[in-house]
């Protein structure tokens, strides 16, 4: 859970120290989903934040120690959730297929 | 005001994509997302240099903005269309910045981009020019805006709307968590502030709730609509679209946006502030 996975996002100009990171990758049969949403919603289940994937798939947020879940919207599928723990000066790397 | 004069849906705009007399402009946190793909025939808009005096901490003046949408190729009498990522949020802080300096007819698009692109609705890098206009704005109608020391004179007295997350609202976090949490600033809300996350008023595609769902909301939530609001975020854009739906579409009489926001309370000496999940005592 610590430091990016192989071919993880570059973690380049980020303080892990002080972040509580939750990184990933949004996947469709094996292949990168760009222009996906991923949401962050806290413990209550309350959005906190929503990003676009990028060309590569990939997503990044900043929480706080906790558990959190990641909502996945996308084109042409049905919503995926995920839980996550996060916790600062740790990088939670999360893969994310979707139908 | 009301839903049909001020949301309009991705349809309409399908419909509308080559009259000449509605002007397509997307708004943006990441202000290079206009580059990759926008709706045919929008132009752009980047709150960061274009909305933003680029010295002090402010928006640009009256004749700025005029000179931005005349050479832009904005017409006074143009029906403006704003849309934008993070559910409109930039819009919305457009749309009330059209209104601030008096642009008669203002519209969002119902979703923002993610309704459209998960709509899989045509986006396009095409360059667009339009030709320049002449766009006189007028003076900043000031009932729209919250400063600072009103801010602070609200606290036990008006509606004050915090729309951020309930963990910044608390202070557990001090940004959206898409963005690096270290900030200057303390963490905590203004006392007597009700937490709304602006997200209540949002389905998960980006449209917003009905009239109804935001009535029951906002009355739940507390809101007293005989007051005055003043809606505040970290800087402005989320509480934009909260101002958006008790002014535009709810039609309540007297609502500010602050767009100091908690960048700038939360970094003023000796005002109040309190943490936890509570509003606090005046």
């Amino acid at each position: 859970m610590c430091g990016a996975t192989e071919g993880g996002l570059s973690l380049a100009g980020v303080d892990v120290a002080k972040e509580a990171v939750i990184q990933g990758q949004v996947t469709r049969d094996g292949s990168p989903v760009h222009g996906a949403y991923v949401r962050l919603l806290d413990r209550s289940g309350e959005f906190t934040a929503e990003v676009p994937t990028s060309a590569t798939g990939h997503f990044r947020f900043f929480a706080g120690n906790g558990e959190w879940t990641l909502r996945t919207l996308a084109p042409k599928a049905d919503p995926v959730d995920k839980k996550v723990h996060a916790a600062v000066g740790n990088v939670a790397e999360v893969t994310i297929p979707i139908g | 005001m009301t839903r049909e004069n001020s949301l309009v849906s991705a349809q309409w705009v399908e419909e509308h994509l080559d009259d000449p007399k509605v002007v397509l402009i997307e708004v943006d946190e990441d202000t290079t997302a206009y580059d990759k793909g926008h709706i045919k025939g929008a132009i752009k808009l980047d709150w960061t240099t274009d909305l933003q005096d680029q010295v002090r901490r402010d928006f640009v003046n009256k004749d700025q903005f005029s000179a931005l949408l005349s050479e832009r190729g904005v017409a006074n009498d143009d029906t403006v269309v704003l849309y934008g990522g993070n559910n409109n949020w930039f819009a919305a802080y457009a749309f009330w910045y059209f209104k601030l300096y008096g642009h008669q007819d203002v519209k969002l698009l119902d979703g923002g981009r993610k309704k459209w692109e998960l709509d899989s609705r045509e986006l396009t890098d095409e360059a667009v020019t339009r030709e320049a206009t002449t766009y006189t704005a007028k003076d900043q109608d000031l009932s729209i805006r919250a400063f600072r020391d009103e801010t602070v004179e609200a606290i036990g007295v008006k509606n004050l709307v915090d729309v951020r997350s309930p963990d910044e609202y608390a202070g557990r976090l001090l940004a959206p968590a898409h963005l690096p949490q270290e900030q200057a600033q303390r963490a905590g809300h203004v006392p007597t502030s009700i937490n709304v996350p602006w997200s209540k008023a949002a389905n998960d595609d980006g449209t917003f709730r009905s009239d109804e769902e935001l009535r029951e909301i906002y009355g739940a939530a507390g809101l007293d609509d005989s007051k005055e609001t003043i809606a505040l975020c970290r800087i402005g854009e989320r509480s934009s679209h909260t101002w958006f739906v008790l002014k535009e579409l709810l039609g309540h009489e007297s609502v500010k946006n602050y767009d100091g926001s908690w960048t700038e309370y939360g970094s003023l000496v000796g005002v109040p502030v309190a943490v936890g999940d509570e509003p606090g005592e005046a």
